[in-house]
This record gives C-alpha cells, structure tokens and sequence, in this order.
C-alpha cells in the first residue's frame, strides 16, 4: 500500500475511486458491466479480496443496489458504479435505502443520453435525475468530481457523509474524468478522516431502529449484532414498523429532510478560486470546471476580473454560497454538458441583478476553455 | 404439539406489536409462517441469526410478524437484498420468502441467477397462482384459462412451474410441499435451510378470496382438500404414466445434488488474495486497465 | 489561448497501432519525473477501433486544469489519415513526427520522418513494436523525460517475456532520433511570421 499511497503514480479516475472506496473502509461492491464505468468493477474485483471484502457481479443494476443495501444492513460499507441505463435501473432500491436509511455510495459516471446515448462519450445529463430519479419526496447527497484526486478524496467524502447521516450519496463522475490518467500524490492513510455509521449504546430490548438523536439521524445496529429489528419500505414508526398514522408519518418524513438542512455547513463543498475581486464568474462542477478554469485564467491575463466556483456538492443545492457569488458578480456564466440542469438551480436562487448567461453543450465533447472565455471576454 | 405452537406463540411472534395480522381468514400464509417457524425451532436456531427477508404482497408482511431480523425490501428484490447479507455475514442464516409474482415474474431474473449462483440462501415461495394483495391479476402461475381481474375472458398464457424452473436453473436443493402438508412442509422447509447452498421450497398455497372465488374453487377448506387430492410425492409420480398425473402435482424433493457454494467460495477467493496480494496487486494497479490500451 | 508551461504530446495513428499503449508509458514517465504533472486522456470506443485512434499527453509544471491538448508541441503521425487529421492542430513551432514508410505526404518541411514501423520489423520481427521506436523518438524529441525513466515505465507495463524486445524497439527509436537536428529544421511548422 505504501507505494501507492505516497509516490506520484498515474491513475484513472475509475481508479482513484476504487482506491477511495477501499481507503474510506468500502468492503462490498455489487455491479454490472457498463462503459464507461466497468473498470471501477474490475479493479475492485481484485482489490476487494484482499481487503477481506466482497465482490460480486450482479445480473443487473436493480440487483447491484438491492445487493449493496442488504450487504450495508448487515454492517458492511458498500458501494455500486453504474453509468445513464444502470443508474437508471437502479432508483426503485435508491428509494429504498432513502426511507430505510440505508448508508450506501453510488457512482454514476455520466455517458450521453438519454437510453443508450453515447455510451462512450462524456454528458452531465444525469445531474437532476441524481437529485429526482427515484419517485418519493426525499433528500440526497450528490456530489461530482472533476479530477483524478477528486475521484479519490470526494469518494472517501461521499462515504463519511453517507455513514453519519444514513443516506446515500451519489458520486457524479463523467467520461472525461473517469478515463483521463493524472499524475497524483495521494495522502498516506495517517491523513485520510473515516466515519463509520454509529452503533447501538443500549441494551438491544431498548433499541428503537429508527429514534433519532439529536442530529435527527438513528443510531444503527448490524443484522446479526443481536439488535434484532424490522427493516421496510413502508413508511415506518420509531419501532420501524409501518405506520399510516399521519403524525407518526409526518414526523418520519420530516426528519429525513430534517436531518440533512442540519448538516448543510458540511455537506455543501465547493472551491473558490481568485473569486475575491471577481466580477464576473463561471459556476461550473465535474470535468467542465477544469475548463472553466483554464478559462478565468485566460481572462485574468487578459485584465478581466473573473473569478470560478467549483460545486462539488450538487444536491443539497448549496444556495448560501453559490447566493453569495451572485451578489458578487455582475454575470455568471454556466457552462454545462447538458441544457442548463444546474443553471436552473443557480437561476431559482438568483436574489439580485445578476446576468445568468447559461452555454450548453450536448455534442458529447468536453466544452473548451476558449468556448467559455469567448462568454467572460464579451460580458 | 399445543406445548410447542405456545412456545412458538410466545417465543417468536412479535405478538405485542404487530398483531392482528393482515392475512384473509384461511389463508396458507399463516401455515407457511408455522412451518418456517417449527423448522427453525427444531433445528435450534438462535433468532439472532436468522435474518427474514420477503420482497411486496401478502407474503411480503410475514417478517413483520417474526421476531428475526427482518428486512421488507421492494418488489421483487428479496433475494438481491439476501445475497448482499449472506455475502457480507456468512454466519447468518438467510431466508427469503416471496409470492409467486414476486419470485417468478418481476424477480424472475434474480430467482434464476440466485439459483445459478448457488449462494447459500434458503427461499420460500408461496405458490397462490395470484396477485393476491393487489386484487386477484394473473401471475406467472396462473392456470392457462383461468379467471383474474386481468383475465376476465379466461388466462390465454401458460403457467410455468416454480419449482422445475428453480431445478434447471442450478438451484442445490428443491422441494415442493402444500399448506396442505403442514407436517411435511415443516421438515421440508428444515432441510432446505440445512442444506448447503441455494435451496427452494414451493409451496401450493390457496388464495380463496381471490383466486379460488373467481373459479369457483371454493373457500380454503375445499382449496386445500384438492391439494390433498392431487398431490403426488416424487416416489409415487415416477411410476404414474402422463394420463395419470394430468392435474396432478408432484411434492417431496426434486432435486438435492452438491456442488460448490458461492459463499465458499468467496472465502476461498479472500484467502487466496490475501495470500497473494503483494504480486498481483502491484502489476495489476500499475499496468492499469488494460482494454483501453489496444 | 496557450500557456508556454505546458508541452503537449498528441499521439496518432489508427487502431491497432498501440497508440494509446505509447501514450500511456510516456504518461507514467512524466508522473515519476519530480515537479512534473501529467493528464492523459484518450479518443476511446468506436473509433479507436480500426478507424483514427489518438491519445494526448500533457506535462505541465504546474497541476492541469483543462486535460485535452489545446494546441500541439508535438504531433506523432502514424498513418496519413491521422497526419492529414491532426496537422493543423500543431502550434507553429510544434514537430511533426511521422513514420515515413506510411506517411508518404508530409505536409510540412518541419518534420522529422522515420521508418518506425520497417524498424521494428527489421529489429524485432514483429511490427507490433512499432509503438514503442516510435516511443523513443517521440520520448527523446520531445525533452519532457529522462529516457532511463523511459525504459523504466515500459518495463513496468509490458507483458512478461517480451521486456527486451520492447527495450530494444524502444532504443532504437532514441538512437534515430539522436541523429536528429532540430535546428536545423525550419523553424515554424506553418510559416516564418505566423501568429502565436
């Protein structure tokens, strides 16, 4: 491990997320053959048996996610990877491991759509389908990757997230950043922060599998560690038992939404860069953030003050930050691989003058930095 | 047999809590749920290890009822969620229990591939040859002719068989009993769980309310009387010609051959790769993926 | 729309040639040179199978932010398709380096021309390693790597039991490109007062 983890190596970003998975204490992964996501299967295939975890080839996507939540109730962190048609395939037991609480990870590296698409070629099409594909009014985390050290950092991210506040995190990746090879550094294991999902403290006749403590999120206990409980779809009492009582069911659903707005502060990442002065800025988010960073550079050279937010947390939509550059700025610019399905989201928190200037790209190639310069130079 | 269905009341049921049931009067649920229940007792099973799991419709709500652990996962789905438990505990003993909609049509391709892939999960159909819960469709059971809410004019398909399909598509141990045949279901059942590898029990069950009124079979009573009547053990079947076993069924077992147990044989694959991590890996990571090279 | 801290290496030529292998070892090379940051990034499916296949590297002193070649330091053509393709992506003081036995038209005098494919064929018997001479010449030309750290990287991806024919082809590549003078070319690929 250790020559891996502290020389530069040459990594792909399907790479860097299985290292990722392994690092944040992943030991299960259930999936499916799909480009552009198979090499996350078949690196974790090897790597996984040695970590003393489990692999296993599901005969479809539906399979994968049931596997991965079955695995995680029996207190195994778990993960699946999939692209657009098995992401697709995937969101009947996504809802599933939302109103269980399940603590799962789901890669989703973006190919064009819809159906089969572009299987080889690079779209963010996926991006409200990450937030609403699943039927049911719920929270969820998305986050989306830009590089291959992102691959391996917002991985370890998605599982600490997805362990404390029992939901599933979404990791958003995209053809680009999943097959480009970078040269990395990544951090030695003395640098890397785990969460792991919390235990019981009472005796198991006291246990209620889904009471909340005070961060509104259940404590939760493995099949077979003697907590013995029921486990459902249904929308279900602090017992977990289903319940149709309306108050029993409001406070349940409550408490889902609850339980993610209190950790807004830490599930909201994003990287400011030379946005102090800026007067004008690219919001961007997965492989086109890196050409909008080419391109503010280009137009600081230029005299022009721009300035590039970086979401990396997509949903919950981080409003205060992406608010507080809008105030800042005169445009924003949102270049995307898809017809504006964030911009939109920037477009609906838009409280001041701010211009939104949207640029789309939906040819399955990467949009340029000049495509994206052409829009700060001329406002 | 008062002394144990006491024990089995007080021992297993999460009677305080869950009760009553959401089961028709007569239905075969309840028997299938005592078969499963003596089964386990009998073979001094801790309740701690056995985890539950059923996918949607009325044989979906039995691990509501059952103090294991029990898990109530989507249509369908119970043997993903299954495999997924089995493969991240091996300790535990892991029941799936599914309607006959539920396994063989929108679970059809994982009760197939749950069979191939022989990992060591017992499963439990309970066969009414109808969507019962969501008001008497046709299921993939239903007899060709028959009458449902969605085949008023008489079934135009034709039904397959559970448990032949579970033989041929690799499953270790198959079994087929009736509500009918509780003494028999209940050590059926036990030697599908003790059996190493994915094994299957069908179970002819009556669903009077739906299925049965809608083609004039009668209430539970005369369902289950033609159970009694029609059903023919694998030992007897074999010496009856085709005439003979028009209508009829065969119980018993129908297939218990061994090999391999997935479950195993991940083991096997972890202390292997454990053993040769250091060579492998290394290539392996640094040669990265290959396909994309040529 | 360029910064001169970035070299840019397109590798071209059709399916089958081991285009993408070549830049994947040059790649590996740059990572392990200290201070130097590498993205690779490839044209992959459909048509890297028969039809054009290219793959990019690009070095850089600082991290990379957008991964694909923006204008090109160097441009390796393996077949006159990809020549014809990719010229006029190259910078005006980029190369152009092609295999003179299928690339017949070359479409600039700042050119270096070497048989890679008859060379292999002559060293090693095999024309499977033309990839990898015209590794070495593209490693060398280039001046992003040492080529011991070179040898190194290809060692460390090639099957067992081919290490010395793939060493071999990948020597030869150098020792033609040394007999190279850069200077002596002209000095723009498109023309003497052509805009930066």
């Amino acid at each position: 491990m250790k020559s891996e983890q502290q020389l530069p190596v040459l990594l792909q970003g399907n790479e860097a997320i299985v290292l990722g998975a392994l690092a944040a204490g992943c030991r299960f992964f259930a999936g499916y053959p799909i480009t552009p996501a198979s090499e996350i299967s078949e690196l974790l295939s090897l790597r996984l048996p040695e970590a003393g975890g489990r692999f296993i080839q599901m005969e479809d996507e539906i399979a994968s996610m049931g596997a991965i939540i079955g695995a995680s109730l029996a207190g195994v962190k778990s993960m699946t990877a999939t692209s657009g048609p098995g992401f697709s395939l995937i969101q009947e037991n996504l809802g599933y491991a939302c109103v269980a609480e399940v603590p799962c990870v789901i890669v989703n590296v973006m190919r064009g759509g819809p159906s089969t698409g572009l299987p080889t070629s690079p779209s963010q099409g996926d991006v409200q389908m990450a937030r609403w594909g699943t039927h049911g009014d719920h929270p969820i985390i998305v986050l989306a990757t830009s590089s291959v050290l992102d691959c391996f950092s917002i991985t370890i991210k998605a599982f600490n997230l997805s362990e404390k506040y029992r939901v599933p995190v979404i990791i958003l990746s995209d053809e680009v950043v999943a097959h480009t090879r970078e040269s990395v550094t990544l951090p030695g294991p003395e640098e890397i922060r785990v969460i792991d999902r919390i235990a019981p403290s009472v005796p198991p006749e006291w246990y209620k599998p889904y009471a909340a403590n005070n961060r509104g999120v259940p404590d939760m206990a493995a099949m077979g560690s003697g907590y013995r409980h029921h486990v459902t779809g249904l929308i279900h009492d602090e017992k977990g038992f289903p319940t149709q009582n309306p108050q029993e069911v409001d406070l349940f659903q409550r408490r889902l939404h609850d339980k993610i707005s209190k950790g807004f502060n830490e599930i909201q990442v994003s990287k400011s860069i030379m946005m102090e002065d800026a007067e004008v800025c690219v919001i961007a988010y997965g492989s086109v953030a890196r050409s909008a960073m080419r391109a503010v550079k280009e137009a600081r050279a230029k005299g022009i003050k721009a300035g590039l937010l970086q979401l990396i947390t997509l949903f919950p939509f981080p409003r205060q930050i992406v608010d507080s550059a809008l105030r800042q700025c005169r445009v924003a610019v949102v270049p995307e691989m898809n017809m504006g399905q964030i911009c939109r989201e920037v477009a609906r928190v838009n409280r001041s003058e701010t211009r939104i200037v949207k640029h789309n790209r939906i040819d399955g190639q990467l949009i340029t930095p000049e495509e994206i310069l052409k829009y700060l130079v001329s406002v | 047999m008062r002394e144990e269905a006491e024990i089995i009341r007080q021992e297993y049921l999460r009677h305080d809590k869950k009760f009553p049931h959401v089961w028709c009067p007569g239905c075969g649920n309840g028997i299938v749920m005592g078969a499963l229940l003596r089964a386990t007792h009998n073979l001094k099973l801790s309740k701690d290890e056995i985890v539950l799991a059923s996918g949607i419709g009325c044989s979906g709500r039995m691990p509501t009822y059952i103090d294991f652990n029990t898990v109530h996962t989507t249509h369908g789905r119970s043997l993903t969620f299954a495999t997924g438990i089995k493969l991240a505990n091996p300790e535990l003993s892991v029941i799936s229990v599914m309607g006959d909609g539920d396994a063989t049509a929108i679970g059809g391709n994982h009760f197939i591939h749950a069979a191939r892939r022989n990992i060591n999960i017992t499963a439990i159909i309970i066969n009414n040859s109808t969507y019962g819960m969501t008001g008497g469709q046709y299921s993939p059971t239903t007899p060709y002719g028959s009458k449902s809410t969605t085949s008023v004019y008489g079934h135009v398909e034709h039904a397959f068989s559970i448990a032949e399909l579970a033989v041929t598509a690799g499953a270790s141990f198959v079994g087929r009993g009736t509500v009918y045949h509780a003494s028999h279901l209940d050590k059926l059942i036990g030697q599908a769980i003790t059996k190493r590898g994915f094994s299957v029990v069908e179970v002819i069950s009556n669903c009077h309310v739906q299925h049965g009124r809608r083609n004039k079979l009668g209430g539970a009573v005369e369902m289950m009387q033609s159970f009694k009547n029609n059903a023919v053990t694998v030992g007897k079947a074999e010496k009856m010609t085709t005439e003979e076993m028009e209508d009829k069924f065969t119980i018993g077992i129908l297939a218990d051959i061994d090999k391999p147990i997935s479950t195993e044989e991940y083991r096997r694959i972890n202390r292997q790769a454990e053993r040769d991590a250091d060579k492998v890996v290394k290539a392996k990571v640094k040669n990265g993926v290959k396909r994309y090279e040529e | 729309m360029k910064n001169d801290q970035r070299y840019e290496i397109r590798f071209s030529g059709s399916g089958g040639q081991g285009i993408i292998t070549a830049a994947v070892v040059m790649a590996d090379a740059v990572a392990r040179e200290a201070g130097k940051h590498v993205c690779q990034t490839q044209s992959y499916g459909p048509e890297a199978r028969g039809g054009k296949s290219k793959a990019e590297v690009v070095v850089s002193d600082s991290p990379i932010d957008y991964p694909k070649a923006l204008s090109i330091d160097l441009l390796l053509a393996m077949t006159q398709v990809a020549c014809d393709a990719y010229f006029f992506d190259i910078r005006p003081e980029g190369l152009l380096v092609v295999d003179s036995d299928l690339v017949d038209q070359v479409p600039t005098s700042r050119a270096v021309t070497i048989p890679f494919t008859r060379i292999a064929r002559e060293l090693t018997g095999k024309e499977l390693v033309a990839n990898m001479v015209a590794l070495g010449a593209v490693g060398l030309l280039s001046g992003q790597v040492s080529m011991t750290g070179l040898e190194a990287a290809l060692m460390k991806r090639v099957p067992k039991g081919t290490e010395e024919m793939n060493r071999q082809a990948l020597q030869a590549g150098i020792v033609e490109a040394k007999k190279i003078d850069l200077s002596l070319l002209p000095r723009s690929v498109i023309s003497d007062w052509a805009d930066d």
